[in-house]
């Protein structure tokens, strides 16, 4: 039998395990935040087994399970595991969680939604900036050498002013509109719902906030209403000048016609964190002055990750200690 | 056409030399470069007007060589290629372009410090390279909630504080007097600002007291997890002991807009992962570019027909 307790000697064997089947990057980049006396991990990626063989033999009792992006929890998980009673995610993201079947079964979900918005706005922000103002085609410029040789770089496009519609105003969202405002620009939004105290003018459709918007910030959650919500006919709303920030899901956008219209001159550019099959980018992309790419980073600070691992052990204490948990996923 | 005689000092905007022409009759002083002095013998003394710019205003030299100058028009806000004792001797008027570019040039500060401290162009470059496909990128810095220290609390600086603000980053400042109107931190002296933040603006005017003032003792305070963001003026920064600084690991990083020697910044930078170097691109869009544009434009005409200047510097 394979020892999984090896780390530490003072370990009990008595301590409830907590389920993680690949590691999620806050725990790789500080595991020493997840050493807890109410909870033990239990590494299924540790493992040679085959991961179902794993979960048979040793995750019968296990009650909670840390996931992330790289290890989704299917029905078909779910499925072997008996006892499961908490499914912990260390993102934002509850995408890749199988939440009816969680809802069927009564297992709670908490995820790490409020720690990560304001380095998401900043990000988001930051990627509108560079798009619009070609800090990143510049600064390639000025290291080419190219300033003395070519002469004064291109013009680019003004932030203040810009109609900015923000796709879902949740945590993320609501950060992004705050800060836009600073700059002058004229927030407007769309989400499932118009949100009364918000005053910021609601669009019912992505594609009239298209019509009306300078540029869209992708902020909302990835679901199987959103899933290519942005396609061909929002993009050519947007319009020639228009520029789109994707700081949420890759999926939330069809990336083939985005890629399309991009490489047409159909839309100003693109500010991209997220793609449909990273880390696969499309290579049309990388000729382009006009995107700015980032590699599903936006919440890389350690700030963001020392809080989220905070958020995820304090969710896992209370759940072992039978108190209310920190950051539960409502259903709706 | 108007045989009112305009000098322009350099190639500055397609739009803007268009509308001079179209007004008056404009010499664009890089045509005669092979000939100048023959070009100053036959014009100087018709020339009522200068358009000049950051990289080429209007020193002693020329306005010595203009007997009847009667008004320079900047195409800049700042005032330092200008020489404005000599103007004013000469009872010579200057104009500028403050306000309309404001924005671009806080906006742009904002956006280095972001580029820096959350790798957005190293980021891009990675993927680009195709390297995610190897590994994963590590971590940035946080920006928001970082404390911002303001040199220069002018118009671009407060629109930068007034931006940083909605990050949540606390504010101080340092400028040659304290402003009444503000509840950000003064300081007296700009290396305890520096040392009390953990990002530094430059965001004054150029004059001899502001020569390099960035020196290494306000590097030192800004320290090893400190970040300079310059949207001023290079010559603001003893860009050596700036240099030496982020080569050596004394300086977190660094966001330049400005260089002391343009358009040549200092090449060893161009290896380094923390910082962010673009081509003095402050106020360059196009909607910013054709309002400067404009504002040099109304104040030549209210110039030339008798009305009182729009941005009248002196």
């Amino acid at each position: 039998m394979e020892n999984h307790q090896e780390r530490s000697d003072h370990r009990s064997q008595d301590l409830p395990q907590v389920l993680v089947i690949k590691p999620p990057p806050v725990l790789t980049l500080f595991e020493d935040k997840f050493i807890s006396s109410k909870f033990q991990l239990l590494k299924a990626w540790e493992s040679t087994l085959p991961l179902d063989q794993f979960l048979t033999n040793y995750a019968g009792s296990v009650r909670a399970v840390l996931c992330s992006g790289a290890s989704p929890i299917t029905a078909d998980i779910i499925r072997l595991l008996p006892s499961l009673q908490l499914v912990i995610t260390a993102s934002a993201g509850v995408n890749h969680i199988d939440l009816t079947e969680c809802r069927r079964l009564g297992i709670a979900v908490t995820n790490a939604a409020g720690v990560f918005s304001d380095d998401g706005a900043d990000a988001a922000v930051g990627l509108l900036i560079d798009v619009l103002r070609k800090v990143s085609a510049a600064d390639r410029y000025v290291r080419n050498g190219l300033w003395p040789v070519k002469g004064d770089y291109a013009l680019g496009s003004k932030l203040g002013g810009k109609r900015v519609g923000v796709v879902g105003l949740g945590g993320f969202g609501s950060a992004v509109a705050k800060r836009l405002e600073a700059f002058g620009c004229t927030v407007l939004y769309n989400s499932r719902t118009q949100k009364p105290s918000v005053p910021y003018p609601f669009y019912s459709t992505v594609l009239e906030l298209a019509a009306d918007s300078d540029s869209l910030i992708i902020c909302c959650g990835l679901t199987a209403e959103t899933r290519h919500m942005i396609n061909r006919e929002v993009l050519l709303a947007l319009g020639k000048q228009g520029v789109i920030v994707n700081i949420a899901r890759g999926a939330i956008i069809n990336e083939k016609e985005m890629v399309e219209c991009l490489v047409r001159g159909e839309i100003g550019g693109a500010g991209l964190d997220v793609f449909e099959n990273e880390p696969n980018v499309p290579e049309e992309l990388f000729g382009l002055d006009n995107v700015v790419l980032s590699p599903h980073r936006v919440v890389f600070t350690p700030e963001s990750f020392v809080a989220a691992s905070e958020l995820v052990v304090g969710n896992l204490e209370a759940f072992f200690s039978n108190k209310p948990l920190l950051s539960p996923v409502i259903y709706e | 056409m108007n045989n009112t005689c305009v000098l322009v000092t350099c190639p500055m905007f397609t739009y803007l030399e268009q509308e001079l022409e179209t007004r008056f009759n404009l010499f664009k002083l890089w045509d005669h470069s092979s000939s100048k002095a023959e070009f100053f013998n036959n014009y100087s003394s018709s020339i009522k007007a200068v358009v000049g710019n950051t990289k080429v205003g209007a020193d002693a030299k020329l306005i010595d060589s203009l007997p009847n100058l009667e008004i320079v028009a900047s195409y800049s806000v700042g005032l330092d290629k200008i020489d404005l004792d000599k103007c004013k001797q000469r009872g010579i008027k200057v104009t500028n372009t403050p306000d309309v570019l404001t924005d671009d040039v806080a906006d742009l500060a904002i956006g280095l410090a972001l580029a820096v401290l959350r790798k957005v162009c190293v980021c891009d470059q990675f993927v680009r390279s195709g390297n995610w496909i190897n590994g994963d990128f590590g971590l940035a810095t946080k920006f928001s909630g970082k404390s911002v220290g303001i040199v220069g609390l002018g118009r671009i600086g407060s629109a930068i504080a007034k931006r940083a603000e909605a990050f949540q980053c606390p504010i101080s400042y340092h400028s040659r007097s304290k402003k009444p109107n503000t509840n950000y931190k003064y300081y007296l002296n700009i290396v305890d600002l520096a040392a009390n933040c953990e990002i530094l603006v430059v965001a004054c005017a150029l004059t001899e007291e502001t020569h390099h003032i960035v020196n290494r003792k306000v590097i030192d305070a800004l320290g090893p997890k400190g970040f300079l963001i310059n949207i001023a003026r290079g010559a603001h920064v003893d860009e050596p002991e700036l240099v030496s600084a982020l080569l050596e690991g004394r300086l977190g990083g660094a966001g330049l807009d400005v260089f002391e020697n343009e358009p040549e910044p200092p090449e060893q930078l161009f290896a380094l992962d923390n910082v962010v170097l673009v081509p003095h691109v402050g106020s360059d869009t196009g909607e910013t570019s054709k309002a400067m544009a404009d504002l040099v434009i109304s104040n030549l005409e209210a110039h030339f027909k008798g009305k009182p200047l729009l941005t009248p510097v002196i």
